[in-house]
């Protein structure tokens, strides 16, 4: 090539930096439907259609929801950036198996529209939209989350892929169980411990995402090992849960097993969007959300606190974030 | 050949012996235009003696009379390095043998082929501001640089390994990886008893004290999209697309020409800007590797990647949003004069946004707003 040729290629340019990393959000929230693939896929081994159903109906209205809301206001559309898919999977997850499939809809349109859209789409709720659909099906239906039978005989039955009878699966969890006990006695009725393999590998009450703790914590390990969440979060989270369930004299494994603390403290409380910026705002944040959590489940009404533990310290983050110090790098003073 | 009164400024040094025909307006790196000197070179090139210079002359003001100029990238003067406030006492002298930034290996290069000249450098420059301890470093992906320096160095000059990590090249964030020292905001290196210079500017130093050679030539990574990537020994003034032509020319679609790294250089419009004592490197980037021109207006997904990679510990997403809102009470709070322009908080953004373009805003609205205090 000639000293001519050389110079009239024109090339572009720009202020630096002229390169950026590859990671965007549509690959961010890719990485985080694989990291739930496991569960998933465990659900709906387990439970087969019925959980199956209650998947595709959050993701379908959740995707629906976000492609209607930007049609309607004539804005660009957003389906690609990943984020509706990833709000309806967790959404699903966070629901027991036989939800009505219209409530499981009700609860999709709300995350989407009223949590996130209203607020001004991605980045800027205040509140994860997957657990205000969960927290507002909780308040409008609250014998759908209880497992209790709901007028109208809306429950679809649960395939049974197992040995479990329908009557053992459709009575309260054994963590209202243990927390009825222990408000009645101060004791259980059922060891704790015996609990635990079951919780790991195969639980069929509560919600989906509960089937097994195991795959939940393998996917957010693979986060963790990706740079995608911060460790201060899972770690502070289910580190307060189990340091505060032994000091009020509970089994810390079982209560960090049961209910959705893992889904809770590896994927709700990891949202970029409503957790804190820093790194000691969010350990702060993790720990608040673990003490509400365990508090909620010894002294308040649900055991099941998760979702009110997380959508209370998404509240708190503005202030998290205003009032965390953080020293620029030569500033001396307090670190 | 020219030379100035300002005390931080350096002289420069006609590269090739010839006759001066005349001084013309010509376009730089940054595009804009500068005064240069025309200088018609002989068929004949004399290079075995140089400008005689007084015997008495000490060694900073040798260093001053060379021209040089940091070599890594700032070109900020030697002599003023090496003419610390009288109230400070510089214990340590580092030399930052760090790559400043990735792609650029002239200093690699320079440790590689030239570390006698190094360590010479290494202890001229520790004798001249009178320090005890001299430091040399080196990233962990270069063995065998430390090796060679440990093998060849006195007892007294100590090399030490560090971590491949950009900015780490960076004055401050040096000191600190070596010696643990904060600089204080606004302070200089010396307030922390250190003195840091680039190892080939040491090399030059040392040239210009022991041969009375100025600073008329560097080591000037070619590399990317360029057939035969390299390190050259260039003469200043000379065309980057001769270098480029040197290195075998494009090596397919070009996306970007940078003069300097890909973090912080500058994106070259013109060819035939001549290289000066501050270029590092030629980076030739593919389009698929260069960062868009253009970027969008995507929210923030608040995800703190930015502030988790800020060397500085700034918050480069509030600085993007109050400097895009012309906020300059809050990023003057949020001390955007701080940020050292490392580009690490736009090259994490997963939505692209141009944080340290923003921040760079809000710099120059501080300054200005300083200048009409």
């Amino acid at each position: 090539m000639s000293a001519e040729e050389t110079s009239r290629q024109l090339p572009s340019i720009a202020p630096s930096p002229h390169v950026a990393a590859t990671e965007g959000v549509t690959s961010i929230m890719l990485w985080v439907v694989a990291a739930l693939a496991p569960v998933t896929v465990l659900s709906v081994a387990y439970m087969g259609w019925t959980a199956a159903w209650v998947l595709l109906a959050s993701v379908g209205t959740c995707l629906a929801t976000e492609w209607a809301w930007n049609a309607a206001l004539k804005r660009p559309h957003t389906l690609m950036d990943g984020s509706a898919l990833v709000t309806g999977l967790l959404l699903a997850l966070a629901l027991p198996p036989r939800t009505p499939l219209w409530i499981v809809v009700v609860g999709g349109v709300v995350s989407i529209a009223l949590a996130k859209q209203l607020f001004g789409g991605l980045g800027w709720n205040l509140f994860n939209p997957a657990l205000v659909g969960r927290a507002f099906i909780a308040m409008s239906w609250p014998g759908v989350l209880s497992q209790q039978q709901v007028p109208g005989g809306w429950f679809r039955g649960l395939e049974l892929a197992g040995t479990e009878t329908l009557d053992a699966i459709s009575g309260a969890t054994r963590l209202a169980l243990s927390a009825a006990d222990r408000s009645a006695s101060g004791g259980y009725a059922f060891d704790l411990q015996a609990q635990y393999s079951p919780l790991l590998f195969r639980n069929l009450e509560g919600s989906i995402g509960e089937v097994a703790a195991a795959a939940v914590i393998l996917g957010g390990l693979v986060l963790i090992a990706k740079g995608i969440i911060d460790w201060r979060i899972p770690v502070g989270y289910v580190g307060t849960v189990a340091v505060l369930s032994w000091a009020f004299g509970s089994d810390p494994a079982f209560n960090v097993l049961a209910g959705g603390v893992m889904l809770g403290a590896f994927f709700m409380a990891t949202d970029y969007v409503t957790s804190p910026m820093t790194r000691r705002g969010r350990f702060i944040f993790a720990c608040g959300c673990g003490l509400i959590n365990v508090v909620a489940r010894f002294f308040g009404p649900a055991p099941e606190a998760t979702t009110w533990a997380i959508l209370f310290m998404n509240g708190l983050v503005p202030l998290i974030d205003r009032m965390v110090p953080v020293r620029t790098f030569g500033w001396g003073g307090e670190k | 050949m020219g030379d100035v009164d300002a005390f931080i400024s350096a002289p420069v040094h006609s590269p090739v012996t010839g006759t001066v025909i005349g001084i013309e307006s010509v376009t730089v790196a940054s595009g804009a235009r500068a005064q240069a000197v025309v200088v018609e070179p002989d068929p004949t090139q004399c290079f075995d003696r140089w400008v005689p210079v007084p015997l008495s002359i000490d060694t900073t003001e040798m260093v001053a009379w060379a021209g040089i100029v940091g070599m890594g990238g700032a070109a900020f003067p030697s002599k003023v390095k090496l003419s610390p406030p009288g109230d400070m006492k510089i214990e340590t002298v580092i030399l930052n043998g760090c790559e400043c930034e990735p792609y650029l290996a002239c200093d690699h290069r320079m440790m590689v082929e030239h570390p006698g000249l190094v360590l010479q450098g290494a202890q001229i420059i520790r004798d001249a501001v009178g320090a005890s301890r001299v430091l040399i470093a080196v990233e962990d992906n270069k063995p065998e640089c430390a090796e060679m320096l440990r093998a060849l160095g006195d007892h007294d000059v100590e090399v030490l390994s560090l971590p491949t990590r950009y900015p780490q090249g960076a004055e401050k964030q040096l000191i600190y990886s070596l010696l643990r020292r904060e600089v204080p905001h606004g302070a200089l290196p010396a307030s922390v008893s250190a003195l840091v210079h680039n190892v080939g500017t040491a090399a030059a130093i040392s040239e210009a004290v022991t041969r009375r050679k100025p600073l008329i030539e560097r080591v000037i990574t070619v590399t990317g999209a360029v057939r035969n990537p390299g390190n050259f020994l260039t003469l200043l003034g000379t065309p980057v697309s001769a270098l480029i032509e040197a290195a075998g020319g494009f090596s397919g679609e070009v996306g970007r020409v940078i003069m300097g790294g890909p973090m912080t250089g500058m994106g070259l419009a013109d060819l035939e800007v001549p290289v000066v004592k501050g270029t590092s490197g030629i980076v030739v980037l593919t389009p698929g590797e260069t960062a868009p021109a253009v970027y969008g207006d995507q929210p923030c997904i608040r995800c703190g990647r930015c502030s988790d990679v800020c060397p500085m510990s700034l918050f480069p997403f509030s600085l993007g949003i109050y400097a895009n809102l012309s906020n300059w009470d809050r990023t003057e709070a949020l001390h955007a004069l701080d940020c050292i322009e490392c580009g690490c908080c736009s090259y994490v953004c997963p939505t692209r946004r141009p944080l340290v373009q923003l921040i760079r805003r809000a710099k120059h609205a501080h300054l200005e707003r300083g200048k009409s205090r």
